[in-house]
């Protein structure tokens, strides 16, 4: 299976009055063609910028991609020129937004929305492209499409006005679908549906998806593999059971601790991480994560982890695998899911040295 | 909506009731009357005129034919141009006024909103400060000093238009200019506004995120939302034009209704100073209702029906 996307070591920042916000500092991570990668963090820890970079949706200024690569199908987006990025954009990447209520234009019908797209990309005559897209609207499952296709976004409920959302995205068959928390504005049944949907377009499409998400809860359901991001980086990176079962930062344990599990009934238990991830325009020495880390110990104020390599595809970077680290117990919660894997290296290898 | 519009053409007929009853018992609080002037009538002449007139019935008579009359749209008699009624120096006067107006409507929309684009498009480059610096100016002079300033450089000193008065195309240019300088200026300034919170909308990403090139963008997603204020606006702009155009066809020397309105008021010509308040607030009443029915063409989300919301 070939690489569809491959972020190397992406920066970028904001200038703001109150100085340089470093939003991403040094992300790296990969795609297969047809995969799901789910992005998981805490707000603000650097999600939509990551992805909109991507697309190069990023205002600039304020906005500077300061390093990085981004290689679409072998090509580097962060060299393309705008012209360029024109012709990517809505054709090989379709993105789907947060929320559904402002992301469509009030006063267009929503079919014109859809043949945009279709007509920019496809280079299709009004009438086939209509066709398009009452076809998209059936596909999303918006019942009554021919009627539909000439209703204006107010005329949609939030549920719907997603779909359409997804409609636009898939119109000219992309080959990356980006969604930012696209179900985090619904009502949880909602929720559910447009999950069911993406899952069921991707059957479909074979299209690759990098869903983005602050809850871990939807994530097993949806994705292939996890990163898990915080304040700007990716802290730990493994396919769904690895971060499930097998999880090895305390930030992963902390977010899994504090998500509602189906097989228990201990509200008692959950709680969310204490504290608030730090302020990106003076991103604390060492691990980001340490003030609010029960587990910290003084290297982790002093000096940035290095990555650890767990198997051929788990990713963390902590200063607990280190093998002078002492053995610690996750929290009770993380523990009672915790499963050997076997294709876990004897020990964890250090792939990136600390800095 | 037909509902609506009959609905609204009600409420302007009430609006219409009110307005010729309050013009009608100023009119009469005013101190002096028509034939109060400075040269002295003798007493006879004056018995005479007042019985022609009517003015001698008791006011609710009076009151009571006014309303009939102006129901069939005749404004009687002019007190001063004699041997003229109201209705002559409308026909007359309004033609000229109207396009006058026409002309200014045109210039301040399509230059304000241009103006108000590249401002909003270029924000805080040297495009956005020289459009708004010219706003400002705009805005700040008085349209009679806009006028004089028009007159003596384009006029005076470069020759390129005549000074005054209304005989060809040519001459419409600077008054036009000078009627439309304020309201343009002030266009400018509100579709930049409006245009910057457009841009920042989420609406905008998602057509970018669709691959849509700047201009595409602006064209199809950012100005007819911009617009908006702009179309609200209307109404209250058309009444600017019309005060304005007061002083400005005394200015230019135009023989519009709004100098015939300047000339009445200085006579005391009662019956003309009613008609053309009426006929003006009929006007602005129907440019306010055009308004609001554009708005609902543009903007899906206002429902024209009878109040009820839509779905
Ligand atoms: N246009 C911007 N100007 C300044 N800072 C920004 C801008 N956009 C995002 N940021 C900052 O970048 C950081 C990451 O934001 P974001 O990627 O939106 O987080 P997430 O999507 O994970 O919630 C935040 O600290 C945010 O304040
Ligand atoms: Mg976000």
């Amino acid at each position: 299976m070939g690489k569809l996307l491959e972020v190397k070591n992406l920066e970028v920042s904001f200038q703001t009055y109150g100085g340089e916000v470093q939003a991403v500092r040094g992300v790296s991570f990969y795609l297969n063609k047809g995969e799901t990668l789910a992005i998981v963090g805490e707000s603000g820890s650097g999600k939509s910028v990551t992805s909109q970079t991507i697309m190069r949706l990023i205002p600039t200024p304020p906005g500077k991609i300061k390093n990085g690569q981004i290689l679409f199908d072998g090509e580097d987006l962060v060299k393309k020129t705008d012209k360029e990025m024109e012709q990517i954009r809505g054709r090989d990447i379709g993105m789907i937004f947060q929320d559904p209520m402002t992301s469509l234009n009030p006063t267009m019908k929503v079919g014109h929305q859809i043949m945009e797209v279709i007509m920019k990309h496809q280079k299709l005559p009004k009438s086939a492209a209509k066709e398009r897209a009452i076809e998209l609207l059936r596909l999303v499952g918006i019942p009554m499409p021919e009627k539909r296709v000439n209703q204006y976004p107010h005329e949609f409920s939030g549920g719907m006005r997603q779909r359409a959302m997804i409609a636009i995205a898939l119109a000219s068959n992309p080959k990356l679908l980006i969604a930012d928390e696209p179900t985090t504005a619904l009502d949880v049944t909602i929720q559910a549906q447009i999950l069911e949907l993406m899952k069921d377009i991707q059957k479909k499409t074979g299209t690759a998806i990098i869903f983005i998400t602050h809850d871990l809860g939807v994530v097993a359901n949806v994705a292939d593999r996890v990163a898990v991001m915080y304040a700007g980086k990716i802290v730990e990176m493994g396919t769904v059971d690895e971060i499930f079962y097998d999880p090895r930062h305390p930030y992963t344990w902390g977010l899994l601790a504090s998500m509602p599990s189906l097989d228990s009934d201990d509200k008692a238990e959950l709680a969310s991480i204490p504290g608030s991830p730090p302020d990106l325009t003076n991103p604390p020495k060492g691990d980001a994560f340490a003030p609010r880390n029960p587990y910290a110990m003084k290297i982790d104020f002093e000096m940035e982890p290095p990555l650890f390599q767990i198997s051929d595809t788990h990713y963390a970077a902590t200063w607990l695998l280190h093998p002078d680290a002492p053995k610690v117990e996750p929290p009770e919660a993380v523990k009672r899911r915790l499963r050997k894997l076997s294709t876990n290296y004897p020990q964890p290898i250090i792939v990136r040295e600390s800095e | 909506m037909l509902r609506y519009i009959s609905k609204r053409l009600l409420y302007m007929l009430m609006s219409l009731f009110l307005i010729v009853t309050v013009t009608f018992f100023l009119m009469r609080a005013a101190p002096g009357g028509p034939f109060s002037s400075e040269k002295q009538v003798p007493p006879e002449i004056e018995k005479n005129l007042n019985e022609y007139y009517g003015l001698d019935r008791p006011w609710y008579i009076q009151y009571f034919d006014y309303l009939v009359s102006i129901a069939k749209w005749d404004f009687g008699p002019s007190f001063k141009y004699k041997g003229q009624t109201v209705n002559d120096l409308i026909n007359e006067g309004f033609p000229v006024s109207f396009f006058l107006g026409m002309e200014s409507l045109l210039i301040a929309i399509s230059i304000g909103v241009l103006l108000g684009i590249i401002a909003a498009l270029n924000h805080n480059k040297w495009q956005d400060y020289a459009a708004m610096v010219f706003a400002v100016l705009g805005i700040s002079v008085p349209s009679f000093i806009m006028a004089s300033i028009l007159q003596y450089f384009l006029a005076i000193k470069l020759g390129w238009f005549p000074v005054a008065r209304w005989e060809s195309l040519q001459h419409t240019v600077l008054p036009a200019l000078a009627l439309a300088a304020m309201p343009m200026a002030f266009i400018a300034r509100l579709t930049r506004s409006s245009m910057l919170e457009v841009l920042g909308n989420d609406y905008i990403r998602t057509a970018k995120a669709k691959g849509l090139s700047q201009g595409q963008i602006t064209v199809k997603h950012a100005i007819r939302n911009a617009i908006l204020p702009v179309v609200t606006y209307l109404g209250p702009l058309s009444a600017q034009i019309l005060t304005g155009s007061f002083v400005i066809e005394k200015i230019f020397g135009i023989p519009g209704l709004g100098s015939h309105f300047v000339t009445s008021i200085t006579n005391r010509d009662y019956t003309t100073i009613m008609g053309v308040t009426v006929f003006y607030s009929i006007l602005l009443l129907l440019s306010v209702l055009l308004v609001d029915i554009a708005y609902g063409f543009i903007d899906p989300r206002i429902k024209l029906a009878g109040g009820k919301k839509g779905e």
